[in-house]
């Protein structure tokens, strides 16, 4: 019962968040947005005992995401008019499409009465009190390589943006005119 | 679950909200006693004995004070801002342990009651969590003001959160570690006990680097001088709250303080053993009481150095703050981790040359 009054509560919320994100006019605002669709999700892991998904969704997201969105925001400006020409010609069409397939989904698992697609399958066993062990343990057995790879992907970035940020073109000048 | 389990959830939140708000009435009045006895001055006197009413009246004060709102501000978030400053401040003490639990019997059930909000699975990541939602009050009553200077105020904010949160996280990996938990409660335990019954078994004598690096951390994270470049007078009037006033001025004001005492609680429970301390062979409720008093001692001491700091060190430059948290913090930060996850190992699976 909990489950279901939060459900209606924090679905509506981020519902109203996503919707902001793109009605608003000024960015502030969709950022906001944004942030309230994140924290409405993070009370949906809660919900289904995801304590540390939980966690790590209001830490990266809305604590580190949104923060450099709002300092990028303020920092650029946020008086200009944005610009509304649409650069991706099939948007809208695509919009309908996907928009109708998602209800569609929604009315044959209502009319089929399939209701574990949505509540999922009943959880065996004893409960347990947070799943970081659990995650722990299958991301370093089980999902070890993936996670290994994701770790060396962002390596990657984090050495590719040092190097962007220390390339210059007059220091590229003069290692050219130092060369022999 | 039933009736008094539910009662007992309600008095231990209305507990903590009043612990929190008269810890801060105390805390300003310490904060200007002392700051004024490093000065050579008297500070306040007059109201009450040695003036320990004086943030009462201040309080008072405001409360009764016009509260101005700017023609240009943005209404919706200018009077969010406030609340929203207050939120994670009260949040975070949920989960701190103020002392060993006991046991009542209600309703014909003996329950044991811990001295803590609740002991969530995640306490540390929690914490993290919501001291990372913590600027975003800052941000947008300093964007929402319609003035300059407070938006300047949160975009400094903005900044100086993002590069101190990396090395406060980065700190406290180690912590988790060594207690191979994230459950406060637990950390708390893992430090009972001495070694060779002279030095505490608290977490600050192995990881003191990790001790350091995290309160420098959350001084700029409560942004306190000399981290305050957020709300420096010099520079930019009052920073992000130029253009509050009366009780919404002093929501951010009780939620600075708030932040310190929670901080410094938190830094008590994580790196000077909580709660735990000797308790002289005593049994009942002294065995119980003395804990909770070595928890507040812990906690005040930390609370002074913060003053101390505060009296002492000139505030930083703005490029001196970024070079001091991504240049030296957050690269010793990382050194320390890699060598404490090394010494871990050691101790787990032996040397990997033996």
């Amino acid at each position: 019962m909990t489950e279901l009054i939060l459900f209606f509560i924090f679905g509506s919320l981020a519902l109203v968040g996503g919707l902001t994100v793109v009605a608003a006019k000024n960015p502030v605002h969709s950022a906001m947005g944004l942030m309230l669709t994140l924290f409405s999700l993070a009370v949906f892991y809660v919900v289904q005992a995801a304590h540390f998904v939980a966690a790590v969704q209001v830490i990266v997201y809305a604590g580190a995401v949104m923060t450099l969105f709002l300092f990028v925001i303020m920092l650029i400006g946020v008086d200009k008019e944005e610009n509304l020409t649409e650069n991706i010609r099939f948007q809208r069409p695509l919009v309908v499409l996907l928009g109708l397939s998602v209800v569609v989904i929604g009315v044959v698992v209502a009319v089929g009465g399939r209701f574990t697609w949505v509540t999922g399958p009943a959880i065996a066993g004893p409960e347990v009190n947070g799943t970081v062990e659990a995650i722990g343990d299958d991301l370093f057995t089980v999902w070890l390589l993936p996670f290994e790879a994701t770790s060396l992907l962002l390596i990657i970035a984090a050495v590719g943006a040092l190097a962007l940020a220390f390339y210059s073109p007059r220091r590229r000048q003069r290692s050219e005119e130092d060369a022999p | 679950m039933d009736g008094w389990d539910v009662a007992i959830v309600l008095v231990k939140v209305v507990v903590v909200f009043a612990l929190l708000l008269v810890a801060t009435i105390l805390l300003v009045w310490i904060e200007r006693k002392v700051v004024a006895d490093m000065q050579n001055r008297i500070g306040p006197e007059r109201a009450g004995p040695w003036g320990m009413l004086q943030t009462l009246a201040d309080g008072l004060k405001l409360l009764f004070k016009e509260q101005i709102r700017p023609n240009k501000a943005e209404v919706g978030m200018y009077l969010l801002a406030p609340v929203l400053t207050l939120i994670p401040a009260f949040l975070i003490f949920m989960v701190v342990p103020i002392g060993p639990s006991f046991t009542v019997t209600l309703g014909g059930i003996e329950r044991e009651i811990s001295m803590q909000g609740t002991d969530l699975n995640i306490g540390l990541l929690f914490i993290l969590a919501m001291s990372s939602l913590a600027v975003y009050a800052v941000v947008l009553a300093g964007w929402s003001s319609g003035s300059k200077y407070p938006l300047l105020g949160g975009v400094r904010a903005t900044a100086q959160a993002i590069s101190y949160e990396a090395a406060m996280g980065l700190a406290l990996v180690p912590v988790v570690f060594y207690a191979g938990t994230l459950s406060i409660s637990e950390i708390v335990a893992s430090q009972a006990g001495t070694w060779g019954g002279i030095i505490p078994r608290w977490n600050i004598v192995p990881l003191f680097v990790s001790f350091v690096i995290f309160f420098i951390s959350i001084i700029a994270e409560t942004n306190r001088a000399p981290f305050d470049l957020v709300e420096a007078e010099q520079e930019i009037v009052g920073g992000f709250h130029t253009e509050y006033s009366g009780f919404r001025f002093a929501c951010f004001f009780l939620a600075e303080y708030i932040n310190m005492f929670n901080m410094s609680a938190i830094a008590a429970t994580l790196f000077l053993g909580g709660w735990n301390g000797p308790t002289f062979g005593l049994t009942g409720f002294f065995a119980w009481v003395l804990p909770i008093i070595y928890f507040f001692i812990k906690t005040f001491a930390l609370i002074f150095i913060f003053m101390w700091v505060r009296a002492t060190l000139p505030r930083l430059r703005y490029d001196q703050l970024m070079q001091l948290g991504w240049k030296r913090l957050i690269p010793a930060a990382l050194a320390w981790l890699v060598l404490s996850a090394f010494v871990v190992g050691i101790r787990q699976f032996g040397a990997p040359w033996s």
